[in-house]
């Protein structure tokens, strides 16, 4: 769908050339949510921003369903923004307009019959739940309405991607809450590609399916949400999770038993929910005891981490590790002595 | 003093005159200058329609008109007004030079304002699809309608006063009627009569600009 090959990007400021985009390749599939993430000044919002050439890549190419986005001439790209919408952190709504006129504005762009137009608003609005906003001018509306009425406007047309650059990141946390279950129930509903930049990994692990992580105009990890949870390789990454609320183990803590190994389990995708420390502990008559744990819910997939010790025979506790093993899910031994 | 429906008599021919200067001066200057405001606008650097050579030159040529003293700009006018309008005293000579004067001001404002959208929205705008003229027409000029209007309303009290300048130089009006009674007869009473029809026509052009720029902003 979205196809990003090796996209380089240098500005000019003062007369001295900062790379921005060092060669970026990215291949984004129809109708996934694809989260580009990465801590400030990486790179996100200049390439995000070659897709629809609100800022033009020095070379590289960038296929959108086909065609080339870098080679288009001025015609031809104003007919292709109408069909890849796009929301932005501070909203940009017109202040002259009311609700409706902002949503207006998307269509009478996009050359709609007159006629049309009232009934298309009307849609829109109903679809992000601000019938009742309609005549309201953006001064009255709160933060989210505001990116409600962003939506609604970046999608009139029909648009088969949507581009949002830090939506949430000026909203409250219940807000962004709320907007991202909108973004994500029209994504199922609609079947739109979404490319959601964010700093926040939050953000990517409530809706995004894959994502690719930036680090000064790299893309230096990219893959499934869970994945990159589960083992975060670059350090960008890393230094993202763990601004998540998240519980694992504290080295300090742990406790010391000889013969009393501390084990740390990760589970992916369809062995979260299952009992198996429970059927470990039946089989194999080892006792498991649980240090700490947490359960992440992904779109699609659960992953989970949990922290225990084992005690009984060196059988048992061989045993028991063997099956957990068996059943996909990764061991790491923390402590053995 | 005199009586007072003598001084309304004598008032009243320059009032209407100093209006129709001003109308129509401010009609032209409008006309001329904000075209020239949108060019310069989206040729600057950063602007929609980027172009340097454009810019400069209509840049310079805006800033040597606003240096001409208003007076020796009106002299230098003086053929161009007999070409227009065939004489070069009288209100209606004086509406090219006043026109002229204002048109680069004009101009200034129309920039200031359309310079103040916030640039997210001229990138929204483009996001969608928008060609150059919907991004000037649907975007920059009614997001800035409230400056537009107060930078209007000062185009309106300058043409004002230049036009009192103008009447000094045989363009007729209040200006004229001043310095007529009030320069060359010291009749006072005229010369403050004139003042404070001035006064209040700025101060009712003011407040009309202020009530109509709240209106038109959300
Ligand atoms: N118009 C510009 N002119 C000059 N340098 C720019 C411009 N836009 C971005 N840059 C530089 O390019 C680099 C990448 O910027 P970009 O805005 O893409 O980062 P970002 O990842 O979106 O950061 P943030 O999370 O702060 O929004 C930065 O070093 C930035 O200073
Ligand atoms: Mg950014």
């Amino acid at each position: 769908m979205i196809e990003i090959k090796n996209v380089v990007k240098t500005f000019n400021s003062g007369g001295k050339g900062l790379e921005a985009l060092k060669g970026i390749s990215l291949h984004i599939k129809p109708g996934e949510i694809f989260g580009i993430i990465g801590l400030s000044g990486a790179g996100k919002s200049t390439l995000l921003r070659t897709i629809n050439r609100l800022g033009e890549p020095d070379s590289g190419e960038i296929r959108l369903g086909g065609t080339d986005v870098t080679k288009l001439a001025p015609v031809e790209l104003r007919n292709l923004r109408k069909k890849v919408g796009m929301i932005f952190q501070h909203f940009n709504l017109l202040s002259s307009r009311t609700v409706s006129g902002n949503v207006a504005f998307a269509l009478e762009v996009g050359k709609w019959p007159k006629r049309d137009i009232p009934r298309r608003v009307a849609e829109m609005l109903e679809l992000v739940g601000l019938s009742d906003k309609a005549d309201s001018y953006p001064s009255e509306l709160s933060g989210g309405q505001k990116q409600r009425v962003g939506i609604a406007r970046a999608l009139a047309n029909k648009p088969s991607v949507l581009l949002s650059d830090e939506a949430t990141s000026a909203l409250d946390p219940k807000t962004t809450q709320s907007i991202l279950a909108l973004l994500e129930d029209i994504n199922r509903k609609m079947g739109i590609t979404v490319v959601l930049v964010t700093h926040e990994m939050g953000v990517i692990r409530q809706i995004c399916h894959r994502v690719a992580v930036l680090e000064a105009g790299r893309v230096v990890e990219q893959g499934r949400v869970r994945d990159i949870f589960m083992k975060p390789r670059s350090r960008t990454a890393r230094e993202l999770l763990s601004h998540l609320p998240r519980m694992s183990y504290d080295a300090d803590k742990l406790p010391k038993e000889p013969g009393k190994p501390v084990v740390s389990f990760s589970f992916n995708g369809g062995t979260a929910d299952q009992p198996i420390i429970s059927r470990a502990i039946k089989t194999t008559g080892a006792e498991i005891n649980i240090l700490s744990g947490e359960i992440d819910n992904l779109p699609a997939s659960k992953v989970g981490s949990l922290t225990v010790q084992l005690s009984g025979t060196q059988e048992e506790i061989a045993g028991a590790l063997s099956y957990i093993r068996s059943q996909n899910v990764e061991t790491e031994v923390i402590w053995n002595g | 003093m005199g009586d007072l429906t003598g001084l309304v008599g004598l008032l009243a021919a320059p009032t209407l005159e100093t209006l129709y200067m001003v109308f129509f001066s401010t009609l032209f200057a409008t006309v001329l200058g904000f075209p020239l405001g949108i060019i310069l606008v989206v040729t600057e650097k950063g602007g929609i329609l980027e172009n340097e050579y454009v810019y400069r030159v209509l840049d310079g040529v805006v800033n040597v008109l606003r240096s001409f003293p208003f007076i020796i700009l009106m002299i230098v006018l003086f053929p161009l007004s007999r070409l227009v309008v065939g004489t070069t005293i009288g209100t209606t000579a004086s509406i090219v030079p006043l026109a002229i004067a204002a048109a680069p001001f004009v101009a200034r404002v129309v920039e200031s304002a359309l310079k103040e959208v916030d640039h997210g929205l001229v990138e929204a705008a483009v996001s969608m699809g928008s060609s150059p003229k919907e991004i000037i027409f649907k975007v920059l000029v009614p997001e800035a309608l409230p400056s537009l209007v107060l930078g209007q309303t000062l185009t309106v009290i300058n043409i004002i006063g230049y036009s009192a300048m103008a009447g000094a130089i045989g363009g007729g009006g209040l200006g004229d009627l001043a310095v007529r009674y009030g320069f060359h007869r010291f009749q006072t009473d005229v010369l403050i009569a004139a003042v404070i029809v001035i006064i209040v026509m700025v101060q009712m052009i003011q407040g009309a600009g202020n009530a109509l720029a709240r209106r038109v902003s959300h």
